[in-house]
């Protein structure tokens, strides 16, 4: 089995992650009921012993001692990692693990990146190597961070490229928060664009969550949950919003969004922990939803949202997972898939669904969704039978659809209104490293990648001609 | 004489143990006589204390798998894997025909190759050696190539069989089509025999034959098993005299891959049905094999919805058309019958020069094989394996796929990224394309 690390970058990264590893807890508490560290725990989780003088790194098969976070917490001020160190979670992260300073990035992806990113590239590429050296088999990095702030996105993307340097055949997994077009943040177009350019080089997959579209989830959920109906009540542990069950008591304001972030991880960790009958490993997300180098943003969709508390209800449920799936009120960011042209899809079943209900939908879903002419069947398929908290099943959708460049596009015109005005610029430029033609070439990098989107979108709807055979001569 | 058995990825472990569980079943009844005796021999060795224990190395990138199969055939209280017949690494091949052939395959080719050998030395005479994999992912269809390499390279005379297993033609994984189109270009020249279960096809037996609602991957598998074990039992050619054949694969391979431009065999049996109501059917052999004769010609898998107006073409219109008149020509065909009364089963019916290619006579072109013994809790069996057109238009759409996502050179760095370029892309169409032009010209 193999490893994974989770680095956590920023204010909004550091808070995602703690959720996430409150949720990951709770998952394997659910399943593992007799305490031992087994394979799927050890894709997450150290087994530590620290009454042992070696620093006491327990193997597979014994019982839990104490459990260390396979994780390395990064942020230019104090506060959240503070926080996280302080609540229930504190015995999982050990100061090896954490990197902080005091002032802040001031919301400037230049301090970040270049000022931080050379003052701490020593020390980050220490932590991570001893992260890694925990690690019996390394598959994966996930990274989380924001795309709006300073240190997400600045140092963020700096770690992102310190991990293809040194480690370059490690896969590299970023959930990216971009901001909305109400962010209060003034300057986080330039954030942003200035981290897609390094996202667009060094990531392998990167999937894009909007603030918007999780703030609609919740208020959908949280709507549902105060309807008084007795048969729409939720199972309060189930909701995908939901931390209940987990160790943290209270919930704080941006928890509920945070935890479907968090939920999104973990069911793209699911098939490659747990058993099922079509296993799906993460270096075959890469493989499978990447068709050429630079497109490689995946529109994630979850559902389903909630369960009913009434299990008496019958369920249509598992035909309706499939379809919500594709409506974009489950997507986590905003572009709608069905204006756009699939270039590649991976559902991921959890559960108890057999193959034939999985074929059975992509067969009554496939004529609604316009695939690219090269590509008509491409769909990638994982069961696994493990089901989330709370649920029989679930569904999670990951779809390589050209609409995701109405979302750059967008980022784009922002970016170019402060741009063209010189706005802010200043504080960018004061900061040693920085030049003027890196936000040409970051606006360039953009413009060419939804001019590629664009260019495979243009084919829809035509009938494009098969590409002839080769002719054997007789 | 013994077969070897390799198990190779997801599929291939997911397959094995179905296959060795129906054969186990066979080699407990015949507990005295010497039909339970030749499987025993040909598929399990006896420990001391009489245990059976598959002739077999399973294989896989990844440890899941194997160790659900290992656990689960330990279970059954019948027969079991060997303790240190296994391989697995911690990362499986991501769906990367590349990835398995050109790193996993070189890395891991001493450990696999040094299993293999224990196993074949358990043998008293080796009869060969069977491949089992799949062709969609990176696993079984790179590594499995590259294993099946070793084996031609390392058993230079020792007959290769490789079974393998086509994924649904809606997606199982997007980069199934390349994966299969390297698997087979490269197989073509090492195996003697590549006898192919079509996902889609055995889907349909499980939901229209066998009634099955859910259908699960254990569902198909099983199938696949049953219709492999029934050609991999022990049975008595005609010139036999009553001494179970010796030399399962190389029979096989001498009486269908005649050419070495005609390997693609497909198999087919009959009857199937559900378990409930196997007390209330009962066979005839007259009907069974007028059946298969017309699910042969007319290319139909099942009992259901075969096409009686397909006739074979009269003497004067041998033009070999892949379109014309849905008539699936053979190159040759292996009849197997097992069962009650299998000695009165009148098989004339396969042998009409008008089913086969006119440059090969139809007694070279026909052979069969009986087993007196039922097979499976059936009371009569009776399979066909033949080289014929059947996999002609699965293949071709298979191809056809893979071309258009190449012409667009999607996925391709993926593979590049490992070692295998464009230039072994188009080798391997090219192959694959002659393969086609051969099947299709067949008259």
């Amino acid at each position: 089995m193999t490893q994974s690390i989770v680095v956590h970058v920023g204010q909004c990264g550091n808070q995602i992650g703690c959720r996430f590893w409150d949720l990951a807890l709770r998952e394997h508490a659910h399943v593992n009921k007799e305490g031992l560290y087994d394979e799927a725990l050890g894709s997450f989780f150290r087994n530590v012993d620290s009454r042992e003088i070696n620093g006491g790194a327990c193997a597979v098969g014994g019982r839990i001692q104490q459990l260390k976070a396979r994780a390395v917490l990064v942020d230019m001020e104090e506060g959240v990692v503070n926080k996280i160190l302080q609540g229930p979670l504190r015995e999982m992260f050990d100061s090896t693990q954490l990197l902080t300073d005091v002032s802040g990035s001031g919301n400037n992806w230049a301090v970040g990146h270049m000022t931080y990113g050379s003052v701490y590239r020593e020390q980050i590429v220490d932590k991570l190597r001893k992260a890694a050296e925990h690690c019996d088999c390394l598959q994966c990095f996930f990274l989380i961070h924001s795309m709006g702030g300073g240190t997400g996105s600045g140092l963020g993307t700096k770690v992102l490229s310190l991990l293809n340097e040194e480690f370059p055949d490690v896969c590299r997994i970023v959930s990216s928060i971009y901001p909305s077009a109400e962010d209060d943040v003034v300057t986080s177009p330039y954030n942003s664009v200035l981290a897609m350019m390094e996202l667009t080089e060094h990531a392998h997959c990167v999937m894009p969550v909007e603030n918007q579209s999780l703030v609609e989830i919740v208020n959908k959920i949280k709507q549902m949950s105060h309807t008084r109906r007795p048969e729409s009540v939720i199972r309060g542990d189930s909701a995908v919003i939901s931390g209940q069950g987990g160790l943290s008591g209270t919930e704080k304001p941006f928890d509920a969004m945070n935890n479907i972030v968090a939920n999104l991880l973990l069911n793209i960790t699911s098939s490659a922990r747990f058993d099922g009958s079509l296993n799906m490993d993460l270096n075959e997300i890469a493989m499978n939803l990447v068709p050429f180098p630079r497109l490689h943003y995946l529109l994630p969709s979850l559902t389903p949202l909630y369960t009913l508390a009434d299990v008496s209800v019958p369920t249509r449920r598992l035909d309706q997972m499939f379809s919500d799936a594709f409506s974009k009120d489950h997507q986590l960011i905003r572009a709608n898939p069905k204006r756009g042209l699939y270039l590649a899809c991976a559902l991921m079943v959890r559960g108890n669904v057999q193959m034939s209900d999985l074929r059975r939908n992509i067969e009554r879903l496939k004529p609604s969704l316009p695939f690219v002419s090269w590509n008509q069947e491409g769909w990638k398929t994982g069961l696994c039978s493990v089901p989330p908290v709370g649920h029989s099943h679930s569904l999670l959708a990951l779809a390589n659809n050209t609409c995701v460049m109405s979302t750059f596009m967008e980022l784009r015109e922002r970016f170019t209104k402060l741009y063209r005005k010189k706005a802010h610029l200043h504080h960018y430029l004061h900061v040693e490293g920085m030049e003027q033609s890196l936000f040409s070439e970051a606006v360039g990098s953009l413009s060419s990648l939804i001019e590629e989107y664009h260019l495979l979108d243009a084919t829809k709807g035509k009938l494009m001609p098969d590409a002839p055979r080769l002719c054997i001569a007789r | 004489m013994s077969i070897v058995t390799v198990q190779l990825g997801q599929c291939g472990n997911q397959v094995g143990p179905e296959l060795f569980d129906v054969i186990s079943r066979d080699a407990l009844q015949g507990e005295k006589n010497a039909f339970g005796a030749a499987v025993r021999e040909r598929f399990f060795h006896q420990t001391s204390r009489g245990e059976l224990v598959a002739r077999a190395v399973l294989v896989d990138m990844e440890p899941k798998v194997i160790n659900h199969s290992v656990s689960r055939a330990a279970k059954s209280g019948v027969w079991r894997y060997g303790d240190a017949s296994r391989f697995s690494e911690k990362q499986g091949s991501g769906n990367n025909w590349a990835n398995g052939y050109c790193v996993h395959g070189p890395r891991h080719r001493d450990v696999v190759e040094e299993l293999v050998r224990r196993e074949v030395e358990r043998c008293d005479r080796l009869a060969g050696l069977m491949a089992v994999m799949s062709v969609a992912g990176g696993t079984g269809s790179g590594v499995g190539t590259y294993v099946t390499q070793c084996l031609r390279d390392t058993y230079p005379r020792s007959f290769i069989l490789n079974h393998l297993t086509w994924p649904y033609g809606t997606g199982e994984v997007i980069v199934q089509n390349y994966n299969s189109v390297l698997t087979l270009a490269h197989l073509y020249q090492l195996s003697d025999a590549i006898l192919v279960h079509e996902n889609d096809t055995v889907h349909r037996i499980c939901s229209r034959l066998l009634n099955i609602q859910h259908i699960s991957f254990a569902d198909v598998n099983r199938v696949i098993a049953h219709q492999l074990a029934s050609v991999l039992q022990p049975a008595l050619a005609a010139d036999s005299r009553g001494v179970y054949g010796r030399n399962p694969l190389g029979e096989l391979a001498g009486a269908l891959s005649c050419h070495p431009e005609y390997k693609l065999l497909s198999v087919c049996t009959t009857p199937q049905v559900p378990s409930s109501s196997m007390a209330y059917s009962t066979f005839s052999w007259p009907s069974l094999l007028k059946h298969l004769r017309q699910m042969l010609i007319s290319n139909t898998k099942m009992e259901e919805g075969i096409d009686w107006q397909v006739r074979p073409p009269a003497g004067s219109e041998r033009t070999g058309s892949l379109l014309r008149s849905g008539f699936n020509r053979s190159l040759a065909n292996l009849l197997i019958l097992r069962g009650k009364d299998v000695y009165s089963a009148e098989t004339g019916g396969f042998e009409e020069p008008a089913l086969y290619t006119s440059w090969l006579p139809s007694e070279e072109a026909f052979s069969s094989w009986k087993s007196p013994v039922p097979f499976n809790k059936y009371e009569k069996c009776a399979t066909l394996v033949s080289n014929s057109q059947a996999l002609l238009r699965p293949l071709d759409d298979m191809v056809g796929k893979a071309w258009n996502m190449f012409a667009s050179r999607a996925y391709l760095h993926q593979y590049m990224t490992f070692g295998i370029s464009e230039e072994d892309f188009l080798d391997s169409f090219t192959s694959i394309e002659q393969v086609i032009s051969s099947y299709s010209q067949l008259h």
